[in-house]
């Protein structure tokens, strides 16, 4: 209680109880849920390269979406995946996707189905879904020289070649190009095996916090462009001119973002008054 | 013969997975996708000593009733039941996806999520500016915050291009970041390579067990 009274303004700051930081976090991100206010979004050049090059297909082209994502990582990946899958969709481009992570299988097969429905897409014709198969660096090198030789059959059990997509695409040679959105080292797999064996051009779609590992790649062009977190996500709904869920979340992530940035300097301000404090003492 | 028959399997595996790598034939590219599918195999195996692991280990929590045991239960019927509902009605059966959608998906996405609470926490209490260096981190953190979200267009509006939040960020980004990741990458690239050529040639016996499969 005495050591309580003793301290000043800013020692009391530092030693703030921790709820008070969770309330703020948890205020900040709730209330532009509810009122959106619309903040502007710029597009970097690494989304865009991803952009023009599906954007440059020709109608029927296969596109390879495998996507990486659970449900730890989707509110950051799944608005990616989507804004793919659209413009996809939109372009009359066919997919061709996996989830070689387990517990984003489903979420990942929903995700597709509710796309391709959007679009009055059907089935084996306009897109396919592999699904799943463990060890992800076998089954990418394997993919590499047959799709059918790591899945012989779809998630749905169907026989690839029984799939009037399928016919004539063998390996990644038959894909126009990968994009992967992963939220795991998974990423690593596809760049080293998938570009770098198979010379597949690859672009990645990654969480914000994966992203600066990636810069190196793109800078070296194993990948053509790589989508950042849900900042990037809401690059490209931009660039396909569908306001989807990331958009909606750069409001939240814009004030929650100043905010922390603001008690870093809060942070700093006491830590350094107190100091002072300490040394006139 | 206990350490020999091991070291010779990897020597030759090993070699065979380096020069099939410079040989496009089509004999070797038939049995390296035969070997990668017994990669595949071998490793689910590998699944049975995992589970047996977990299981001892929350099996004898709950057994002395040990501190959090109550959890140690929770994780073993979790693993028995969605193990039970998968394999009698299928990974597409209604109570499996019921239980993946309303149990699995919202768990672990709100573990995901409480995240943010404690890196707002963290920074506060331990993103501080001692000396030249933390100094620096903190700069470059605090740009690539702002700079990567649209408020880092808005705040540095008025300033002239080249000095607004976004382009320092992927300047920041691009440049920095990607010179020092490139020389880690190297160096851990380069470890790699030697440390498999060390247990191709059987240099490296460590993977044999702790005394090197010595008898």
């Amino acid at each position: 209680m005495s050591n309580d009274t003793n301290r000043n303004f800013w020692e009391k700051l530092l030693m703030i109880d921790r709820r008070w930081i969770y309330l703020t976090i948890g205020i900040v991100v709730f209330v532009p849920l509810l009122f959106r206010i619309g903040m502007p979004v710029y597009v970097t050049t690494e989304v865009q390269n991803v952009y023009d090059y599906i954007d440059a297909l020709p109608e029927g082209a296969v596109v390879m979406i495998p996507c990486e994502y659970d449900p730890a990582t989707m509110a950051e990946l799944r608005p990616m995946a989507y804004a793919l899958f659209r413009h996809c969709f939109s372009k009359n481009l066919k997919i061709l996707s996996t989830s070689l992570q387990i517990e984003g299988v489903t979420l990942v097969k929903d995700d597709l189905a509710m796309i391709a429905a959007e679009y009055g897409k059907e089935y084996g014709k306009d897109y396919v879904f592999l699904g799943y198969k463990p060890y992800p660096s076998v089954v990418i090198l394997n993919m590499g020289e047959n799709f059918r030789k790591p899945f012989p059959k779809d998630y749905y059990g169907n026989n690839l070649d029984s799939l009037p997509m399928m016919k004539g695409v063998i390996n990644y040679s038959s894909c126009a190009c990968i994009v992967n959105i992963n939220a795991t080292s998974g990423a690593d797999y596809w760049i080293n095996y998938a570009n770098g064996r198979y010379k597949a051009p690859l672009a990645l779609g990654v969480t914000a916090v994966m992203a600066t590992d990636y810069y190196t790649f793109l800078a070296s062009g194993q990948i053509f462009g790589l989508i950042g977190g849900l900042k990037g996500a809401s690059e490209y709904e931009k660039l396909i001119n569908h306001t989807g869920p990331a958009a909606r979340a750069m409001d939240v992530q814009s004030i929650a973002h100043t905010v922390i940035v603001i008690f870093i300097v809060i942070g700093n301000v006491a830590y350094f008054a107190s100091k002072r404090k300490m040394r006139n003492f | 013969m206990r350490r020999e028959v091991p070291l010779l399997i990897v020597f030759l595996f090993g070699l065979f997975m380096i020069v099939q790598y410079f040989i496009p034939h089509a004999k070797f590219a038939f049995w390296y996708q035969e070997f990668n599918n017994w990669t595949i195999i071998i490793g689910i195996f590998t699944m049975i000593v995992g589970i047996g692991s977990l299981l001892s280990v929350h099996y004898s929590k709950i057994r002395f009733r040990q501190e959090g045991w109550g959890y140690s239960l929770v994780t073993i019927v979790a693993l028995f039941g969605m193990a039970i509902v998968g394999l009698l009605g299928g990974t597409e059966g209604d109570l499996f996806l019921k239980l993946y959608r309303f149990g699995l998906s919202p768990v672990t996405a709100t573990m995901f999520s409480l995240l943010a609470f404690f890196i707002a926490s963290a920074a506060y209490r331990a993103f501080r500016a001692r000396n030249v260096i933390s100094t620096l981190l903190l700069a470059a953190a605090v740009v690539v915050m702002l700079g990567r979200v649209p408020i880092g267009e808005i705040l540095g509006g008025w300033l002239p291009r080249w000095l607004q939040l976004p382009n320092i960020a992927d300047f920041l980004l691009n440049v920095p970041n990607v010179a020092a990741k490139r020389a880690i990458y190297i160096g851990v690239g380069l470890g790699v390579a030697a440390v498999s050529l060390k247990i191709i040639l059987g240099i490296e016996r460590t993977w044999l067990g702790g005394d090197g499969g010595k008898r």
